[in-house]
């Protein structure tokens, strides 16, 4: 017997999957603007801040790239309620992106820092500019320029890994594939779909940062 | 219900992360196979071949891992298999890694000097002896390091096969949770066993690179 | 027969158009200095011989066979025409030994004694016969690429390639190499040079190239062309040295 693919069932549950896609690009979007502000100011305590917080970053960053994103998930929503914190299942989905993204965004930028010339915090001293500023208003801007492809590559690693939510049923695209495929029989179909909707975005997206990077850094060359 | 110890907690996640260590195995090895014909045909002169390699990398590199897994298990069960989890969450996860090592080694490899392949071809050599005898032993030295360093994203990949029903170390965590209500250690203990695995191979990985930058090049 | 003969060859980048129709030919045993300013396509030309440019117009045969582009009849080209290049592209990752021993073995199939054995010659010919087991970046520039030429005179070619081979070195390590060049000369090689080292133009070869604007502006014995300069492009060319 042959099977004959059916996207008979698509008109009807379009309504479904758009929810889904809003929810999974509220994630990525939340996921990588908190995300990534949380990742400067840990590559900043990292690279420049005071030592003691140091080797806390250090643990947090070493902590989350070496377990799995859906093992921080459940951490976070099974686990955290039992010390009092509760959460809602979108809050958790935010939550642990947020603090995934922020782990792997402070190393990223943290070399991006690192490869300051020294010559630039020298200028900076030498125009009677505090530490924080001479990274707030000379070091910043080009370190993210340098990392900003690699930056780029992560939020997209990112934003794919968010379907992993549905396994605490926050209601994301992949969500909606699961919620279609029980009940229309066609788990295949809904998950090409869906699979094609998740490359459309990861394209999308692509180009959107490379567009917030021209939109973040017109043209200057970083100093290398 | 029977009353779970911590020791008896442990030993269930334990046990269950043989086959995490032994998926992450079979994913390595076969997704580098797979990665290293994908990457020949990504740095081959016909445009075909490598047209056909850039969209595998695309379509593997841009979807959830996650969808790949739903697709390989239903898509298998569509071919009139009864379908094991082991056999699609192996199949999904070789097809995963191969993109990435793939991209990861074009990359060493075109981090080959020009001047190598001119010089190669001056003294006579074919394509495959060029890659043979100069191009790929210096790239496997660079390839190394990111190699090492991917294999940590293949045991956190694993962990998404408990959704397709495979046994491993999540699949028990979550098991274990259900079983003890206490999901603040058994998740706990979880991490620090994926934490285990992989931390040593994220510092083998840094610690290789260093080792590269530090060392004279031959 | 000429060996190497260069009829009406044209190449462009782009809208970019190199060379504009050069012909000359090369007899065998001749050392030709090919002189112009950087961007007047004298490095090009020596590529587009050696197969590593593809042609647009025009035609080079070697030794009576085209220069054609599949692969097959380019490894035969580069069996008999051997190519050392300005930024010498040693193997890094081999001895030098090794370096000279490696084409041998794999294009043709020699025994690994007897590539040895050619290997110990050639860098003895090159005076590097003691640092056979020297890695490259455990030499000096000048050493490198005395390396690089045992290795092209390994596989017996009938003419050598220079592309700009000196300019990548330190002063004091020039002579070296180019002592070995003329050595070379002196057995007969036949040698096309691309070369900024007017006087060994002068004092080693038998014609000297002008090129000027992608085409051959002057060609003659060193003695004419650097003596008596018949345009004022090369007047200034040498003026400028």
């Amino acid at each position: 017997m042959r099977y004959q693919l059916n996207f008979d069932w698509l008109p009807q549950y379009l309504p479904t999957l758009i929810e889904g896609i809003g929810v999974t690009i509220y994630l990525i979007v939340v996921g990588a603007v908190v995300g990534c502000l949380l990742g400067i100011v840990c590559a900043w305590t990292r690279a420049l801040g005071p030592k003691p917080l140091r080797p806390l970053v250090g643990a947090y960053v070493e902590l989350i790239r070496n377990t799995p994103f859906m093992i921080q998930l459940f951490f976070i929503f099974f686990g955290l309620p039992s010390l009092g914190v509760q959460m809602n299942q979108l809050q958790a989905a935010s939550l642990a992106m947020i603090v995934n993204l922020g782990a792997y965004s402070c190393e990223i930028i943290r070399a991006g820092i690192n490869a300051t010339p020294r010559g630039q915090f020298e200028a900076g001293a030498s125009l009677a500019m505090g530490r924080f500023q001479t990274f707030r208003y000379i070091v910043l801007v080009p370190a993210l320029q340098r990392i900003w492809p690699a930056l780029s590559s992560q939020i997209v690693i990112v934003m794919l890994g968010s379907a992993v939510v549905s396994q605490i049923a926050a209601e994301d695209l992949s969500y909606a594939a699961n919620f279609i495929q029980s009940r229309n029989f066609r788990a295949f179909e809904t998950y090409i779909v869906s699979t094609l909707i998740y490359l459309a975005l990861s394209v999308l997206l692509r180009q959107v940062l490379s567009g917030v990077g021209w939109a973040l850094f017109p043209k200057r060359k970083a100093a290398q | 219900m029977i009353e779970f110890t911590f020791w008896d907690i442990l030993r269930n996640l334990l046990l269950a992360a043989r086959w995490t260590i032994l998926l992450s195995l079979v994913s390595f090895v076969g997704g580098g196979l797979v990665g290293l014909l994908i990457m020949f045909m990504r740095v081959s002169r016909n445009r075909v071949l490598a047209g056909v390699a850039r969209l595998y990398i695309e379509i593997f590199q841009g979807t959830p891992l996650l969808m790949q897994l739903f697709l390989s298990f239903f898509g298998l069960a569509l071919l009139g298999m009864t379908v094991p989890a082991w056999l699609a969450a192996g199949l999904a996860l070789i097809l995963w890694s191969a993109s990435f090592l793939a991209e990861i080694w074009r990359g060493c490899v075109e981090a080959i000097a020009k001047g190598q392949w001119e010089a190669s071809a001056s003294l006579g050599m074919g394509r495959l002896q060029q890659m043979a005898y100069v191009i790929l032993p210096q790239a496997l030295r660079i390839a190394v390091a990111p190699t090492v360093g991917f294999s940590v994203q293949v045991v956190k990949g694993t962990a998404l096969t408990s959704i397709i029903g495979f046994v491993e170390l999540t699949k028990a965590g979550t098991a274990v949770t259900n079983a003890t209500f206490q999901p603040f250690l058994v998740y706990g203990l979880v991490a620090i066993i994926y934490f285990a695995l992989c931390w040593p191979l994220s510092k083998s990985s840094q610690f290789l690179e260093r080792k590269l930058n530090a060392a004279h090049h031959h | 027969m000429p060996l190497i003969t260069i009829d009406g060859v044209k190449k462009r980048f782009g809208d970019n158009e190199v060379l504009k129709g050069i012909d000359f030919d090369i007899e065998r045993g001749e050392v030709i200095a090919i002189i112009g300013k950087s961007g007047s396509g004298k490095s090009t030309l020596l590529r587009c011989i050696n197969g590593l440019e593809t042609i647009d117009e025009g035609a080079i045969s070697v030794a009576g066979e085209h220069v054609l582009t599949s692969e097959a009849a380019l490894r035969a080209l580069r069996l008999k025409i051997g190519m050392i290049f300005q930024q010498f592209n040693l193997f890094p990752h081999l001895t030098a030994g090794r370096n000279v021993m490696l084409s041998q073995m794999v294009v043709r199939k020699t025994k690994a004694d007897a590539a040895e054995a050619m290997a110990r010659k050639m860098l003895d010919r090159v005076g590097l016969v003691h640092k056979f087991d020297a890695y490259p970046d455990e030499l000096s520039g000048g050493q490198q690429q005395r390396v690089a030429i045992a290795r092209a005179l390994a596989m017996e070619p009938i003419g050598l390639l220079c592309d700009e081979i000196t300019s990548a070195l330190d002063p004091e390590l020039v002579s070296e190499v180019l002592a070995v060049v003329k050595e070379l000369a002196g057995e007969g090689m036949t040698l096309v040079m691309v070369t900024h080292e007017m006087r060994f133009a002068r004092d080693v070869c038998s014609r000297v190239v002008f090129m000027h604007q992608g085409r051959v502006h002057e060609i003659g014995p060193p003695e004419t062309v650097f003596a008596n300069p018949a345009t004022p492009e090369l007047k200034q060319f040498l003026g400028m040295l």
